[in-house]
């Protein structure tokens, strides 16, 4: 049983929601990632997902395209993060998941990465632009060690395409809440309690909902069916506020702390 | 260095899909997947419909003034003392491109779909434009991206557009030019994927793009090769093209492809020299990746971040090359060379001053490099050059390159 299962297992039997908040790595730099994820935890998330910076994020609206660019521009690499996850584990046993484009992991070359990433602590990967039917490497090479390889469903997705992604999704499953891409949205979608519900029919496995979400009521309205909150721009949005100032972890961490009230 | 591949093929690509043995394929955010799906299954359908290829030839004999002329450059074939030039004349299409080729085709599938609003980037302008004439004629809403840089350097498509009636959208992000107005154009059809078609404007992007663009620009060389074979009596022995994404050349090669005698070229962008980094030669500087739906050669760094591209043509100023050259070129169907910025604008003056002709910077390119190759071959060598497109958005570019103050 991976971190991920366990932690969705452990939530099930209390009757709880998971909290996976979002965070760029490397926004604006390492070290603040590394207090962030030590933070976040504190303050409620049962899960962390850390963006890999790409320098043509397609699915990312601007607050994560701009949190991506300023990663870059300190120069983090997927190795880096990879690196800064080992380092971690040393303190937190917080399941951690990568978000990252396909293009990195591809050039890093897949079994390595798979290798290194679950050397490190890895548990599981997000991958927008990868769709199962192109995946078959990392899917079988994350069977192999333990990572667990997350795909998504989208407002979109047929009746088949529902059933094939629930499938071969492990950890969870990632569903975007709206047709669009990231970025907090003042209302969401009244549609998304029933297709998540048209997603239990297909599966067992945990559903968690992001895109979009980005107060603490969005937040509690989402946990009253899904399994799993994620909240991505929302927390990057409040990294860029605070740039520079001494105060930007607890801002944060302060905000994670509203959403977790929000799901109780 | 070149990846392994399969033994090549030259027919029936690409599969199911959309792989051009280890390239191509379909790497989009599952809210496009159905889409994709959706897309391909109307275009196979249309593709064996009577009545859809009716209507087509009529809009391309009608609205885009189809068939272009072979035209042989007999002053330029005399001048460069050596092959046969013929010149296969795409710049004579209506606005001014081989790119409303596939626009034409691609909107009659958008109307198929019932879909409401068409959604297109540009590099050069000339698919924004082509994009706009056939969306003004269909009278669908119409909005280009285009990165606010190349918005800058081909200011005069972008009035044409607006003429046209599309909304022109400049993209700030990047690089700040095609491959930024990409990435802007996939973000706007994830959002409107329900009533939007985007009509990308190479052979590039997920499955099926790569397939459908390189369809309907195969009238290229289904025409050069009537057209030879009357001119010539015999096919000829070298085909030479501009590669930025590839459609052109793709539209010229393939109905070739099975000849393989018939040695065809393709011509990167080298802009200020591939040692100065400063350049858009995927074959010569870049890597295997997947950029933007498809697996290819692709410009990165040892991280895989997309590399920045230079070229003085807007139009193959752009980081990755479509996914069948990719395949071609590694089984070595096809070669890849690249020219500079300073070597085109040699290729935009001769093809002005020896024909009367201005070519598209783009095109300049070609005739750049078949300035190099026409002199080492002999007179009874033909040689077929795709001018893609022409100049006249280019004037101003050109002239401040030159010095000349207009």
């Amino acid at each position: 049983m991976s971190r991920i299962d366990k932690v969705f297992k452990k939530l099930k039997e209390n009757n709880q929601k998971a909290l996976i908040p979002f965070i760029t790595a490397g926004d604006p730099d390492l070290d603040a990632t590394k207090r962030l994820v030590i933070e976040m935890e504190k303050a409620g998330a049962d899960i962390i997902e850390l963006g890999v910076p790409f320098s043509d994020p397609i699915a990312d609206g601007p607050a994560i395209q701009k949190a991506s660019y300023r990663s870059l521009k300190a120069g983090t690499t997927l190795k880096k993060i990879i690196g800064l996850v080992k380092e971690l584990r040393r303190t937190t046993e917080i399941p951690l998941v990568l978000m990252t484009y396909y293009n990195p992991v591809f050039k890093y070359g897949i079994s390595g990465f798979v290798r290194d990433a679950t050397d490190a602590g890895v548990d599981g990967i997000i991958v927008p632009d990868l769709p199962p039917e192109e995946g078959e490497g990392i899917i079988e090479e994350g069977k192999r060690r333990g990572l667990n390889t997350i795909f998504l469903l989208a407002p979109t997705s047929t009746k088949e395409r529902i059933k094939m992604v629930a499938s071969v999704s492990t950890g969870f499953i990632y569903y975007v809440s709206l047709t669009g891409v990231t970025g907090a949205r003042e209302s969401l979608p009244e549609t998304v309690e029933a297709s998540v519900n048209k997603i239990r029919k297909a599966t067992d496995k945990p559903i968690a909902v992001g895109f979009g979400i980005s107060t603490a009521e969005q937040a509690k309205r989402i946990a009253s069916f899904a399994d799993g909150v994620i909240v991505g721009s929302a927390i990057v949005n409040v990294i860029e506020k605070n740039l520079g100032k001494p105060d930007l972890i607890e801002a944060v961490s302060d905000f994670v702390k509203t959403l977790k009230e929000g799901i109780i | 260095m070149k990846a392994q591949n399969s033994k090549l093929k030259t027919q029936n690509l690409p599969d199911e899909m959309g792989h051009f043995g280890i390239y191509g394929g379909r790497f989009a955010p599952e809210t496009l997947m159905p889409a994709l799906q959706e897309l391909t299954k109307t275009y196979l359908s249309a593709k064996k419909d009577k009545k859809f290829q009716k209507e087509l030839d009529y809009h391309l004999k009608e609205y885009v003034g189809r068939p272009t002329p072979l035209f042989f450059a007999e002053r330029l074939t005399k001048r460069l003392g050596g092959a046969r030039i013929y010149l296969k004349r795409e710049d004579l299409c209506h606005t001014g491109a081989h790119k409303i080729n596939n626009t034409m085709g691609q909107i009659l599938i958008a109307k198929k779909m019932a879909k409401k609003r068409i959604i297109a980037e540009t590099g050069a302008g000339q698919h924004g434009v082509a994009t706009a004439a056939v969306s003004a004629m269909f009278g669908l809403e119409c909005e280009i991206y285009m990165g606010s840089v190349d918005m800058e350097r081909q200011a005069i498509n972008v009035f044409r557009m607006k003429l046209l009636g599309a909304k022109v959208t400049p993209v700030d992000t990047g690089s700040r030019t095609l491959k930024d107005a990409i990435s802007e154009a996939m973000r706007d059809w994830t959002a409107n994927v329900k009533d939007t078609h985007y009509i990308l404007g190479s052979v590039l992007g997920p499955h099926p793009y790569p397939m459908i663009v390189r369809d309907f620009q195969s009238i290229i060389g289904k025409e050069a090769r009537q057209q030879i074979l009357k001119a010539e009596k015999r096919l000829p022995d070298y085909l030479v093209a501009c590669v930025g994404g590839g459609s052109n050349a793709i539209g010229l090669f393939n109905a070739f492809i099975k000849d393989k005698k018939i040695k065809m070229i393709g011509v990167e962008a080298g802009g200020h020299g591939i040692e100065t980094g400063e350049h858009a030669a995927r074959f010569a500087g870049g890597s295997v990746g997947i950029l933007q739906g498809t697996k290819t050669y692709v410009l990165q760094d040892d991280d895989g971040q997309i590399k920045v591209t230079h070229s003085i043509s807007a139009g193959l100023d752009y980081s990755a090359v479509g996914p069948e050259h990719a395949y071609y070129h590694d089984n070595n169907r096809t070669e890849y060379t690249y020219i500079t910025d300073n070597e085109a604008l040699e290729g935009f003056k001769i093809l002005s001053e020896e024909e009367g002709i201005i070519p598209a910077l783009e095109s300049a390119h070609a005739i750049a490099y078949l300035m190099k190759l026409a002199p080492r071959l002999p007179k009874n060598k033909i040689i077929i050059v795709n001018l893609s497109g022409r100049g006249d958005k280019d004037v101003h570019q050109v002239a401040k390159a030159m010095g000349e103050r207009l």
